[in-house]
């Protein structure tokens, strides 16, 4: 639709003018001009069946008050959102809301971040009314990671809305009707074996849909939200670290519509775990003979610079991993390059088949499983190995020269693992065979420990921000890579991640032009498309 | 087997054959004069059948009066989608059984105004959407369209006219909701049963996205009658903006209830005292709910001048709805009236809007406290309030029938309720 004055109507919400396109509805032109209007059954992301009736505003000369979610904008309207009638209108429904809901926030866990109580603390009664016996339903186990709680329900149905619209997966409907209405699952299926369906929880305006991993883990308010980048698979789904004491407690989808619109996979959501294992690589670690003895950084960097240059005559293969960012791989190919080149490789596990929701088909679990092999082959690695994330390792193994590992624990290799080379360097996050076998040991972050960029499967660059602060002496790769290439080539070092991409950007064409700046959190396309070898 | 009740100040036009099993029959039918109205529609044209009915001034019965030859002129005039007529037979509204009977005893009189209605909205198929509990009414309907097929009245090729109307029976599960309008087409369609947002309205978007028209049993049941005689024949019964005769469904506490067909208009009182024989065992009027029981209440005072037509019964405080006549004596407990009927419509509430869902509910509650004795006077503030919220807050009119009932009956009779407050104790009962 163009802005051509035809196609932009002018009515006045709270008496300020506004302009917004034809078919606006009063929901968003009331947002334009800062008023959120409550509201429940309406989601960004479905269709709008208008029935929570919170969005209730007056509209001048319609006989009843209107829906804002659904009723577009007229030119000329006049609407009141917060004029008595208004206010009392959603007063009652407020009211009505608490009538059967068991006031459980103490040990619910959306308490802290739920709509209804938002609403009822802004605009609902001090003191509710009812002094009748509550309705009990109970709890449900819906299968899947969802527990349903039914008594906090306020019958929203975005829940059934995203089975049936979106997953197009019609697992949950509403059974009987009047307040007796409750949400529920097909016989003894539930969610179980969905592959979206944890959207649902985060769909939940109130506590009645909640995860079970989640469940009594955290507070809202005791969680630290940090914007990132989904590293279960090249979709690169946007998203949210939830923190507390260190630790992610949750993923939380962001949206963004070029990527993954509200959503995001029950495999992504769930699988964090790993972020948070101790068992970490705290101080680099290097071998003297027999022993391995922990160092300074300084100490570490200084003993291994001394063996770097001699052992590097042989040349120089590289196991990198399409878990690091971007900043860490290309400050990996700098280094490799200023020891005379070689030739630098990754393993990708890949899921058998792509997953693709649905009601959203531009997003997928895609079939590789880590969130940067777009990355690394833009930056000239190549892929091997085999789907599982095994194999592909023979021409490193039996290297004889430098032989530097980033990321890849090599989990599939054995302590003898690149035994016969001059030099093996470990730089990764947790011990394993790598660790048992290298030379030096140099501990790094994990992508939720330090600033960077993934490029997902479509070649888009996108944000992430530190969650979690790094163990012991752990740094970014790419500082610690970046450093010993000042040091070998006596330049300058680089200390900001921002840098690191300015450097990326300088030195690889397909990411001409891009600076964090312009990525922000919504991303950006690199300007060149390589194919993927994977997809 | 005479029909229970009739009186002589009865118009019968469409109830005419009520208690003559021989009507149901399609020779019979035929030989009184039956589906010569359909040929004649035929032979009219759409629109001059449209604007028969229009002159005629015929309001929709099932309850909101609207005008139906207007109803079906926002119908596309050039379809560029299949058309839907659907004839509501959804009759659930307490204290109306109206429609039960015309499709007892005249179903080839429906079957013909669903036909000339199908015909004048473009539409070449038309369903009769029966309430779930009509049982003995859906087999005898059955029947009728099955016959009115054989004898080519229904199908393809009408009557040699080139014209192809079919017509399905469907019957609901029975809920109340399905009864308006949206409802009866989601659950048409096989979705549950709730009322959609309007708009889109039905002429535009309806049953399966296509145009379609909704019309009450009654209202096609006088289609055939007034392209047979012409709409001014038609007004020479009723007023001027409630043109016609209406089925009276007359219960409660009177010597003789039963349905009455009488001009619109016709005095509350009249009808009570004359056509029903008045009050049961002489007992004084206390109150009279005059449309089905989601109007509000009229006490004996508002009842005297009452006319029973839209207009007539808007001045006196209610809504003519669908003329189903409660008429209770002074012995009525009007709190247990009242609690019974929101307890109806909290258990047919869909549950989609929250006043409803909830406030339905809860004012069942509230008045179940009351009625046992444990009610306070803020109650009383609580449900007027609860009224003023749930009154054209949700997507259909459901809601709006729970508070009508309070309110009326808490400002009419608010002794009754207080005395319960109060004593515990119910006004009026020995």
């Amino acid at each position: 639709m163009s802005d051509t004055p035809s196609n932009t109507i002018t009515l006045t919400i709270d008496g300020r003018e506004v302009s917004v396109p034809k078919g606006t509805t009063l929901l968003k032109a009331a947002k334009q001009v800062g008023k959120d209007v409550p509201h429940y059954c309406y989601h960004d992301g479905l269709s709008s069946p208008a029935q929570c009736r919170l969005c209730l505003v007056e509209v001048e000369g319609a006989p009843k008050p209107m829906p804002a979610c659904v009723t577009q904008a007229m030119d000329g309207q006049v609407v009141s959102t917060e004029s008595e009638a208004a206010l009392d209108m959603r007063e009652g429904v407020l009211e009505f809301y608490l009538v059967n809901h068991p006031l459980d926030c103490p040990i619910c866990d959306m308490s802290g971040e739920c709509n209804l109580q938002d609403y009822v603390h802004a605009e609902g009664r001090d003191h509710g009314r009812s002094r009748e016996p509550k309705r009990i339903f109970g709890r449900d186990d819906f299968g899947g990671d969802v527990l349903y709680y039914g008594d906090r329900c306020v019958m929203c149905t975005r829940c059934v809305r995203f089975m049936r619209e979106v997953e197009q997966d019609g697992r949950l409907t509403v059974v009987e009707r009047g307040n007796r209405s409750v949400i529920d699952t097909f016989f003894d299926r539930g969610l179980e074996g969905t592959q979206f369906s944890g959207n649902v929880v985060d769909l939940c305006p109130v506590g009645a849909l909640v995860s079970k991993d989640f469940l009594y883990k955290a507070r809202a308010w005791d969680l630290d939200h940090t914007p990132s980048i989904c590293p279960s698979c090249s979709q690169g789904c946007n998203i949210e670290l939830h923190t507390r004491d260190n630790l992610v407690q949750r993923l939380k989808p962001r949206e963004n519509l070029e990527v993954n619109a509200f959503w995001m996979c029950d495999h992504g959501r769930l699988n964090y775990e790993w972020i948070n294992h101790g068992d970490r690589l705290e101080a680099p670690l290097v071998r003297e003979g027999d022993t391995v003895r922990a160092m300074g950084w300084k100490e570490a960097l200084t003993a291994l610079l001394q063996r770097l240059g001699d052992a590097a005559e042989k040349g120089v293969k590289v196991v990198a991993s399409p878990l690091a960012p971007n900043e860490d791989l290309a400050a990996l190919k700098a280094l490799v390059e200023d020891l005379g080149g070689g030739e630098i490789v990754f393993r990708m596990p890949r899921a058998e088949d792509e997953i693709v929701l649905k009601g959203f088909p531009t997003m997928a679990r895609r079939r590789d499983l880590a969130p940067n092999g777009r990355g690394a082959e833009l930056l000239g690695m190549r892929r091997v190995g085999e789907d599982d994330g095994t194999g592909g390792l023979e021409g490193v193994s039996g290297h004889d020269g430098v032989v530097i590992v980033l990321g890849d624990a090599l989990a599939d290799q054995g302590p003898d693992f690149a035994a016969g080379s001059a030099l093996l360097v470990y730089l990764g996050t947790h011990s394993g065979p790598a660790a048992a076998a290298a030379d030096f040991v140099l501990p790094v972050t994990t992508f939720a420990e330090q600033e960077g960029t993934f490029t997902n499967h479509e070649g888009r660059v996108q944000r992430f921000w530190p969650a979690l602060s790094a163990p012991g002496a752990a740094r970014p790769a790419w500082l610690v890579l970046g450093a010993l290439f000042a040091e070998r080539t006596q330049s300058d070092s680089i200390r900001k991640a921002d840098d690191a991409f300015a450097r990326l950007v300088a030195t690889h064409g397909a990411f001409a032009g891009l600076t964090y700046d312009d990525i922000g959190t919504r991303g950006a396309l690199v300007s060149d498309t390589v194919p993927l070898s994977g997809d | 087997m005479a029909y229970p009740y009739v009186s002589d100040r009865e118009v019968r036009v469409l109830s005419k054959y009520f208690g003559d099993p021989m009507q149901r029959r399609v020779d019979t039918y035929v030989e009184r004069g039956g589906y010569q109205a359909l040929k004649k529609a035929f032979e009219m044209g759409q629109d001059a059948v449209i604007d028969e009915v229009k002159a005629s001034g015929l309001r929709g019965r099932g309850g909101a009066g609207f005008p139906a030859g207007l109803k079906w002129s926002f119908m596309p005039k050039q379809p560029t989608k299949p058309h839907y007529l659907l004839c509501n037979a959804d009759e659930s509204e307490p204290g109306t059984f109206k429609d039960r009977e015309l499709l007892r005893w005249d179903p080839h009189q429906v079957i013909e105004g669903v036909l000339i209605a199908s015909y004048a909205i473009r539409a070449k198929q038309a369903y009769i959407y029966c309430r779930g509990e009509f049982f003995e009414t859906t087999q005898i309907l059955a029947k009728a369209l099955e016959d009115a097929y054989e004898k080519g009245y229904v199908g393809k090729d009408i009557m040699g006219s080139g014209n192809d109307i079919d017509i399905t029976v469907h019957v609901g599960g029975g809920a109340y909701i399905c009864g308006e309008e949206t409802g009866l087409m989601n659950s048409l369609e096989g979705r549950r049963g709730q009322p959609r947002v309007k708009p889109p309205f039905p002429a535009a978007v309806g049953a399966f996205g296509m145009p379609s028209t909704v019309n009450n049993v009654e209202t096609l049941s006088a289609v055939p009658h007034i392209v047979t005689h012409g709409g001014q024949w038609y007004r020479q019964w009723g007023t001027e903006k409630s043109p016609g005769t209406k089925l009276f469904c007359v219960s409660g506490h009177v010597n003789k209830p039963g349905n009455y067909e009488l001009p619109l208009g016709f005095p509350l009182m009249d009808l009570i005292n004359d056509v029903c024989g008045g009050m049961k065992d002489g007992k004084a009027l206390k109150a009279v709910i005059p449309g089905g029981s989601s109007v509000p209440i009229l006490d004996a005072q508002e009842c005297a001048d009452c006319n029973l037509d839209y207009e007539g019964v808007q001045t006196a405080g209610s809504m003519l709805g669908c003329a189903s006549v409660i008429v209770m004596d002074e012995d009525t407990d009007i709190v247990k009236q009242v609690r019974r009927m929101v307890q109806f419509y909290a258990h047919e509430s869909c549950g989609q809007c929250t006043p409803c869902r909830e406030g339905s509910a809860w004012m069942l509650q509230i008045l179940k406290r009351i009625e046992e004795g444990r009610g306070t006077e803020e109650d009383l503030q609580t449900m007027l309030d609860m009224s003023r919220q749930m009154t054209g807050t949700t997507i259909c009119v459901l809601s709006d029938s729970v508070g009508a009932p309070v309110v009326s009956s808490i400002n009419k009779f608010k002794d009754e309720y207080l005395a319960l407050i109060r004593r515990g104790e119910r006004v009026g009962v020995a």
